[in-house]
Protein backbone atom coordinates (compact mmCIF):
# COMPACT_ATOMS: atom_id res chain seq x y z
CA UNK A 1 0.00 0.00 0.00
CA UNK A 2 1.19 3.49 -0.77
CA UNK A 3 -0.22 6.83 -1.81
CA UNK A 4 -0.82 7.11 -5.53
CA UNK A 5 0.31 10.55 -6.72
CA UNK A 6 -2.49 10.75 -9.26
CA UNK A 7 -5.16 10.25 -6.61
CA UNK A 8 -4.10 12.83 -4.02
CA UNK A 9 -4.12 16.62 -3.84
CA UNK A 10 -2.93 19.34 -1.50
CA UNK A 11 -5.34 19.72 1.40
CA UNK A 12 -6.30 16.04 1.56
CA UNK A 13 -6.15 14.73 5.11
CA UNK A 14 -6.21 11.55 7.11
CA UNK A 15 -6.62 11.02 10.84
CA UNK A 16 -6.68 8.22 13.38
CA UNK A 17 -7.47 7.84 17.03
CA UNK A 18 -4.02 6.64 18.13
CA UNK A 19 -4.67 5.94 21.81
CA UNK A 20 -7.72 5.97 24.02
CA UNK A 21 -7.25 6.39 27.79
CA UNK A 22 -3.44 6.03 27.76
CA UNK A 23 -2.35 3.70 30.55
CA UNK A 24 0.65 3.88 32.85
CA UNK A 25 1.36 0.31 31.81
CA UNK A 26 1.74 1.30 28.16
CA UNK A 27 4.20 4.00 29.22
CA UNK A 28 6.17 1.32 31.11
CA UNK A 29 5.95 -0.95 28.07
CA UNK A 30 7.47 1.83 25.96
CA UNK A 31 10.23 2.39 28.52
CA UNK A 32 11.16 -1.29 28.29
CA UNK A 33 11.13 -1.42 24.50
CA UNK A 34 12.98 1.85 23.93
CA UNK A 35 15.39 1.60 26.84
CA UNK A 36 14.48 5.07 28.16
CA UNK A 37 13.84 4.47 31.87
CA UNK A 38 13.70 8.12 32.90
CA UNK A 39 11.77 7.86 36.20
CA UNK A 40 9.57 10.83 35.24
CA UNK A 41 7.71 8.34 33.03
CA UNK A 42 7.08 5.54 35.54
CA UNK A 43 8.09 6.51 39.07
CA UNK A 44 5.21 8.29 40.79
CA UNK A 45 7.21 9.04 43.93
CA UNK A 46 10.13 10.56 42.03
CA UNK A 47 8.03 12.53 39.58
CA UNK A 48 5.77 14.09 42.22
CA UNK A 49 8.28 14.59 45.06
CA UNK A 50 11.52 15.33 43.20
CA UNK A 51 10.62 16.46 39.66
CA UNK A 52 7.50 18.32 40.83
CA UNK A 53 4.98 17.16 38.24
CA UNK A 54 1.40 16.08 39.13
CA UNK A 55 2.01 12.50 37.97
CA UNK A 56 4.03 10.46 35.49
CA UNK A 57 3.84 11.47 31.83
CA UNK A 58 4.49 9.73 28.53
CA UNK A 59 7.78 9.78 26.68
CA UNK A 60 7.56 12.26 23.81
CA UNK A 61 8.88 9.40 21.71
CA UNK A 62 5.84 7.27 22.60
CA UNK A 63 3.56 9.96 21.16
CA UNK A 64 5.87 10.27 18.14
CA UNK A 65 5.79 6.47 17.71
CA UNK A 66 1.99 6.25 17.94
CA UNK A 67 1.65 9.22 15.56
CA UNK A 68 4.07 7.48 13.19
CA UNK A 69 1.66 4.55 13.08
CA UNK A 70 -1.04 6.86 11.68
CA UNK A 71 1.44 8.17 9.08
CA UNK A 72 2.61 4.74 7.87
CA UNK A 73 -1.01 3.57 7.71
CA UNK A 74 -1.60 6.53 5.36
CA UNK A 75 1.56 6.60 3.22
CA UNK A 76 2.47 2.90 3.27
CA UNK A 77 5.30 0.83 4.72
CA UNK A 78 8.87 1.85 4.03
CA UNK A 79 7.78 5.02 2.21
CA UNK A 80 8.89 7.72 4.66
CA UNK A 81 11.99 9.72 3.81
CA UNK A 82 11.60 12.21 6.67
CA UNK A 83 9.60 12.43 9.89
CA UNK A 84 10.18 15.18 12.44
CA UNK A 85 8.19 16.61 15.34
CA UNK A 86 8.07 19.08 18.20
CA UNK A 87 6.65 17.98 21.52
CA UNK A 88 4.45 20.94 22.40
CA UNK A 89 2.58 19.67 25.45
CA UNK A 90 3.01 16.75 27.79
CA UNK A 91 0.89 13.61 27.42
CA UNK A 92 -0.59 12.16 30.61
CA UNK A 93 -2.14 8.84 31.66
CA UNK A 94 -5.81 8.91 30.71
CA UNK A 95 -5.22 11.01 27.60
CA UNK A 96 -6.98 10.15 24.36
CA UNK A 97 -5.01 11.25 21.31
CA UNK A 98 -5.94 11.82 17.69
CA UNK A 99 -3.24 12.19 15.04
CA UNK A 100 -3.78 13.92 11.72
CA UNK A 101 -1.82 14.27 8.49
CA UNK A 102 -2.60 16.84 5.82
CA UNK A 103 -1.00 17.01 2.39
CA UNK A 104 0.94 20.27 2.24
CA UNK A 105 2.70 19.70 -1.06
CA UNK A 106 3.41 17.26 -3.85
CA UNK A 107 6.74 17.56 -5.66
CA UNK A 108 9.16 15.79 -7.95
CA UNK A 109 12.68 14.98 -6.79
CA UNK A 110 15.22 12.67 -8.44
CA UNK A 111 12.53 11.10 -10.62
CA UNK A 112 10.22 10.36 -7.70
CA UNK A 113 7.01 12.02 -6.58
CA UNK A 114 7.24 13.04 -2.94
CA UNK A 115 4.38 14.12 -0.72
CA UNK A 116 4.95 16.58 2.13
CA UNK A 117 2.65 16.19 5.10
CA UNK A 118 1.82 18.47 7.99
CA UNK A 119 1.38 16.37 11.11
CA UNK A 120 -0.41 17.15 14.35
CA UNK A 121 -1.61 15.22 17.36
CA UNK A 122 -4.21 16.57 19.74
CA UNK A 123 -5.57 15.41 23.09
CA UNK A 124 -9.14 15.10 24.31
CA UNK A 125 -9.19 18.83 25.15
CA UNK A 126 -8.18 19.61 21.56
CA UNK A 127 -4.80 20.89 22.68
CA UNK A 128 -1.86 20.09 20.45
CA UNK A 129 0.62 17.70 22.05
CA UNK A 130 2.78 17.19 18.94
CA UNK A 131 3.26 19.09 15.68
CA UNK A 132 5.51 18.13 12.82
CA UNK A 133 6.16 17.24 9.22
CA UNK A 134 6.80 14.15 7.18
CA UNK A 135 7.79 13.37 3.63
CA UNK A 136 6.98 10.14 1.81
CA UNK A 137 7.55 8.60 -1.58
CA UNK A 138 4.37 8.02 -3.55
CA UNK A 139 3.78 5.50 -6.31
CA UNK B 1 26.10 9.00 22.82
CA UNK B 2 28.25 6.52 21.00
CA UNK B 3 26.92 3.10 20.13
CA UNK B 4 29.40 0.64 18.65
CA UNK B 5 27.09 -2.30 18.17
CA UNK B 6 23.32 -1.96 17.68
CA UNK B 7 22.06 -5.25 16.28
CA UNK B 8 18.56 -4.77 14.85
CA UNK B 9 16.62 -7.88 15.84
CA UNK B 10 13.12 -9.10 14.95
CA UNK B 11 12.10 -9.70 18.57
CA UNK B 12 13.12 -6.17 19.55
CA UNK B 13 11.14 -4.73 16.61
CA UNK B 14 8.13 -6.81 17.71
CA UNK B 15 8.33 -5.47 21.27
CA UNK B 16 8.82 -1.91 20.09
CA UNK B 17 5.83 -2.11 17.73
CA UNK B 18 3.71 -3.53 20.57
CA UNK B 19 4.71 -0.64 22.83
CA UNK B 20 3.49 1.94 20.30
CA UNK B 21 0.33 -0.09 19.72
CA UNK B 22 1.17 -0.91 16.12
CA UNK B 23 -0.18 -4.29 14.97
CA UNK B 24 0.96 -3.85 11.35
CA UNK B 25 2.27 -7.30 10.26
CA UNK B 26 5.21 -5.63 8.47
CA UNK B 27 6.77 -5.36 11.95
CA UNK B 28 6.39 -9.01 13.00
CA UNK B 29 5.20 -11.38 10.27
CA UNK B 30 8.02 -12.53 8.02
CA UNK B 31 5.82 -14.36 5.50
CA UNK B 32 3.49 -11.36 5.16
CA UNK B 33 6.49 -9.04 4.77
CA UNK B 34 8.05 -11.25 2.07
CA UNK B 35 5.05 -10.60 -0.16
CA UNK B 36 5.13 -6.80 0.21
CA UNK B 37 6.99 -4.08 -1.65
CA UNK B 38 9.62 -3.80 1.12
CA UNK B 39 10.19 -7.56 1.03
CA UNK B 40 11.09 -8.13 4.66
CA UNK B 41 10.22 -7.09 8.18
CA UNK B 42 11.25 -3.47 8.74
CA UNK B 43 11.41 -1.38 11.91
CA UNK B 44 8.85 1.34 12.74
CA UNK B 45 9.98 4.89 11.86
CA UNK B 46 11.02 5.83 15.41
CA UNK B 47 12.87 2.58 16.22
CA UNK B 48 16.36 4.08 15.88
CA UNK B 49 15.75 5.76 19.25
CA UNK B 50 15.94 2.30 20.87
CA UNK B 51 19.69 2.44 20.22
CA UNK B 52 19.71 3.66 23.85
CA UNK B 53 19.56 -0.05 24.75
CA UNK B 54 23.02 -0.49 23.24
CA UNK B 55 24.70 2.62 24.63
CA UNK B 56 26.80 1.27 27.53
CA UNK B 57 26.76 4.64 29.30
CA UNK B 58 23.11 5.57 28.69
CA UNK B 59 22.16 7.79 31.63
CA UNK B 60 18.48 6.82 31.74
CA UNK B 61 18.95 3.10 32.38
CA UNK B 62 19.62 1.68 35.85
CA UNK B 63 22.92 -0.20 35.89
CA UNK B 64 24.03 -3.05 38.13
CA UNK B 65 26.02 -1.86 41.12
CA UNK B 66 25.34 1.83 40.49
CA UNK B 67 22.99 4.17 42.29
CA UNK B 68 19.88 5.18 40.41
CA UNK B 69 18.24 8.60 40.72
CA UNK B 70 14.68 7.22 40.73
CA UNK B 71 12.90 6.30 43.95
CA UNK B 72 13.76 3.43 46.24
CA UNK B 73 13.31 3.90 49.97
CA UNK B 74 13.42 7.65 49.41
CA UNK B 75 11.95 9.68 46.58
CA UNK B 76 15.30 10.24 44.91
CA UNK B 77 16.50 6.72 45.58
CA UNK B 78 19.93 8.12 46.25
CA UNK B 79 21.19 7.85 49.81
CA UNK B 80 21.03 11.13 51.63
CA UNK B 81 18.06 12.19 49.57
CA UNK B 82 20.17 14.44 47.38
CA UNK B 83 18.09 15.75 44.51
CA UNK B 84 19.27 14.74 41.08
CA UNK B 85 17.79 16.16 37.95
CA UNK B 86 16.46 14.06 35.13
CA UNK B 87 18.22 14.19 31.82
CA UNK B 88 16.69 14.79 28.44
CA UNK B 89 15.66 11.84 26.33
CA UNK B 90 18.85 11.98 24.32
CA UNK B 91 20.61 10.76 27.45
CA UNK B 92 23.00 13.65 27.80
CA UNK B 93 23.86 14.49 31.35
CA UNK B 94 22.64 17.91 32.34
CA UNK B 95 23.88 19.95 35.23
CA UNK B 96 20.83 22.14 35.45
CA UNK B 97 20.50 21.75 39.22
CA UNK B 98 16.81 21.97 38.49
CA UNK B 99 14.37 19.41 39.83
CA UNK B 100 12.27 20.18 36.74
CA UNK B 101 14.98 18.43 34.75
CA UNK B 102 15.31 17.98 31.04
CA UNK B 103 12.62 17.21 28.50
CA UNK B 104 12.59 16.15 24.90
CA UNK B 105 11.61 19.13 22.73
CA UNK B 106 12.05 17.93 19.16
CA UNK B 107 13.00 14.81 17.24
CA UNK B 108 13.63 14.47 13.52
CA UNK B 109 14.59 11.46 11.43
CA UNK B 110 15.81 11.41 7.84
CA UNK B 111 15.58 7.93 6.35
CA UNK B 112 18.14 6.95 3.77
CA UNK B 113 16.64 3.48 4.01
CA UNK B 114 14.50 1.67 6.59
CA UNK B 115 16.04 -0.57 9.24
CA UNK B 116 15.51 -4.31 9.12
CA UNK B 117 16.43 -7.36 11.19
CA UNK B 118 20.01 -8.36 10.54
CA UNK B 119 21.29 -4.79 10.33
CA UNK B 120 24.14 -4.10 12.71
CA UNK B 121 24.38 -0.39 13.26
CA UNK B 122 26.76 2.06 14.80
CA UNK B 123 25.62 5.46 16.00
CA UNK B 124 27.67 8.55 16.56
CA UNK B 125 26.26 11.69 18.14
CA UNK B 126 27.63 15.18 17.74
CA UNK B 127 26.42 18.29 19.51
CA UNK B 128 24.57 20.84 17.37
CA UNK B 129 23.30 24.33 18.13
CA UNK B 130 22.17 25.57 21.51
CA UNK B 131 19.81 28.46 22.21
CA UNK B 132 17.56 29.98 24.87
CA UNK B 133 13.96 31.11 24.89
CA UNK B 134 11.72 32.69 27.51
CA UNK B 135 8.48 30.88 28.28
CA UNK B 136 5.51 31.99 30.36
CA UNK B 137 4.82 28.49 31.61
CA UNK B 138 8.36 27.31 32.43
CA UNK B 139 10.71 30.30 32.68
CA UNK B 140 13.98 30.31 30.73
CA UNK B 141 14.23 27.36 28.34
CA UNK B 142 17.70 26.13 27.40
CA UNK B 143 17.64 24.11 24.20
CA UNK B 144 20.47 21.93 22.93
CA UNK B 145 20.58 20.01 19.70
CA UNK B 146 22.38 16.78 18.88
CA UNK B 147 22.83 15.00 15.57
CA UNK B 148 23.15 11.22 15.45
CA UNK B 149 24.27 9.32 12.38
CA UNK B 150 23.30 5.67 12.17
CA UNK B 151 25.43 3.59 9.82
CA UNK B 152 24.97 -0.02 8.81
CA UNK B 153 27.44 -2.92 8.65
CA UNK B 154 28.79 -1.60 5.32
CA UNK B 155 29.32 1.87 6.73
CA UNK B 156 26.38 3.28 4.76
CA UNK B 157 24.42 6.09 6.38
CA UNK B 158 20.90 4.70 6.98
CA UNK B 159 19.23 7.16 9.37
CA UNK B 160 20.16 10.67 10.44
CA UNK B 161 18.50 11.78 13.67
CA UNK B 162 18.33 15.29 15.07
CA UNK B 163 17.19 15.62 18.65
CA UNK B 164 16.56 18.74 20.70
CA UNK B 165 16.52 18.60 24.48
CA UNK B 166 15.29 21.39 26.72
CA UNK B 167 16.05 22.17 30.33
CA UNK B 168 13.34 24.30 31.90
CA UNK B 169 13.99 26.87 34.62
CA UNK B 170 10.96 25.62 36.54
CA UNK B 171 8.36 22.87 36.32
CA UNK B 172 5.98 23.52 33.42
CA UNK B 173 2.71 24.99 34.71
CA UNK B 174 -0.19 22.70 33.96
Amino acid sequence: MSLNASEIKVGDSYSELIVEDLTRTQIVQYAGASGDYNPVHSDEKFVTEVAGYPTVFAHGMLTMGMTGRMITNYVGDGRLTYYGVRFVNQVWPGDTLTARAEIAGIREEDGETLVDLTISTTNQDENFVLTGNATARTS
Amino acid sequence: MAVDHFPVEASHILMFARAIGDTNPIYHDESHAAGTEVGSIIAPPTFAQASAQFDPDYFLRPKAGQKWFGSGGTASGIMGGEKKEASNSEGEEKESGSAAGGLHAEQHFTYHRHLKPGDVLTAETKPGESWEKESKRAGVLKFSESITEYRDQSGELVVTARGVGVVTEKVIEQ
